[in-house]
């Protein structure tokens, strides 16, 4: 903005000011609508694997909504053994879009359902 | 009623496999409903709802019957010498000893449904999704006893030996035939979306369930087109 106010050397510099003032504003308003993006996009991911553990798990929406960081899922829900984890794993594959590898699967991500979140989360991130 | 019908191939002895019937309301005897159940560990989440199905259209009156293929179910055949090709073949046979006019194919049972016969295809699944579930359920398993495996490893084993997956024992011909296969469909065919039903697909479900509500949304759309009022 400096830069472009020193080539338009001859201009008052208070004509540029409001202009400047709407770039600044834009620049806010397009980092505010990037970071309104992801935030919605981790909502979106929140709700949608919600959504599948309501759906793998045959509980209420009401259920699942309480689900936090620390609700325990594998080792912790004795439904959810090795086959119901894979159909969780490939359903979140369907819907979210995303591909889990082998070596994605570990312990930790499965063991809360903060760590899943996070998991589908950067997956989803990264596209 | 539980009936038997008798699968005879070009190579092998003919077995003699079950059939779960209802004979439906002698009015509308000229139609009757063959359903291809969903496959392999979905078989068992399905099955109750399956069952809730005909018990529906039975009581709007429709027939319906629901074999048994040799290696699934009751069957005394093993599932390792099974293949899809075999499979789709004998669903026809079934069709036309069990009197089929119609077909309903239920997940993975569209995989082998008989494009001969009109009718529906509920959520039909490819191959390569139903194994990928099994494989996985697999790696996760064999982690737990502390195995590493892959699913490039078992794929690799699967096509070439034939392998046993969340307790179904696969030969290699199914093995491979399932990577590729699609739900054959026609014209003559429709798909029911989970969506057309409402509520989440039972077959996902970690135990097995039941939900009249889409039993009563599926059965209706079947009764509407083959009874009309």
């Amino acid at each position: 903005m400096i830069e472009q106010s020193g080539i338009d050397a001859g201009d008052d510099t208070a004509t540029n000011a409001p202009e400047d003032l709407a770039r600044e504003a834009a620049t806010d308003a397009d980092q505010q609508a990037v970071s309104d993006t992801e935030e919605a996009a981790a909502a979106k991911v929140d709700s949608e694997l919600k959504q599948i553990l309501c759906d793998v798990l045959g509980l209420d929406a009401d259920d699942v909504a309480d689900f936090d960081e620390d609700t325990g899922l594998f080792g912790h829900l004795p439904e959810l053994d090795s086959m119901a984890v894979a159909g969780l794993l490939t359903e979140m594959e369907d819907r979210l879009d995303i591909i889990i590898e082998d070596e994605d699967v570990d312990g930790e991500m499965l063991e809360t359902y903060g760590g899943l979140l996070g998991f589908a989360q950067t997956k989803v991130a990264e596209g | 009623m539980i009936s038997q019908w008798t699968c005879t191939r070009k190579k092998g002895a003919a077995s003699s496999e079950l059939a779960l019937q209802f004979d439906g309301d002698a009015a509308f005897a000229e139609k009757k409903l063959l359903i291809l159940p969903a496959i392999f560990d979905e078989a068992n989440k399905m099955r109750r709802q399956t069952m809730l199905l005909m018990r529906e259209l039975n009581a709007a009156g429709l027939a319906s019957a629901l074999p048994d293929l040799p290696g699934m179910n009751e069957s005394l055949q093993p599932l390792s010498s099974q293949s899809l090709t075999q499979w789709r073949a004998d669903a026809v046979l079934a069709a036309e000893q069990l009197g089929a006019t119609h077909v309903l194919a239920i997940r993975g049972g569209a995989l082998i449904a008989p494009t001969s016969l009109p009718g529906w295809h509920y959520a039909p699944a490819s191959g390569a999704r139903l194994l990928r579930n099994m494989l996985r359920s697999r790696i996760l398993a064999s982690k737990e006893a502390g195995r590493e495996e892959s699913t490039a490893q078992l794929g690799e084993m699967g096509r070439k030996d034939g392998i046993e997956l969340a307790g179904w024992q696969f030969g290699a011909k199914m093995f491979g035939e399932l990577q590729d296969a699609e739900p054959e469909t026609s014209d003559q065919h429709s798909i029911i979306a989970q969506s057309d039903l409402g509520g989440a697909g039972l077959w996902l479900r970690a135990e097995a369930g039941d939900d009249m509500a889409q039993v009563k949304a599926l059965a209706a759309l079947i009764t509407n087109t083959l009874m009309p009022t």
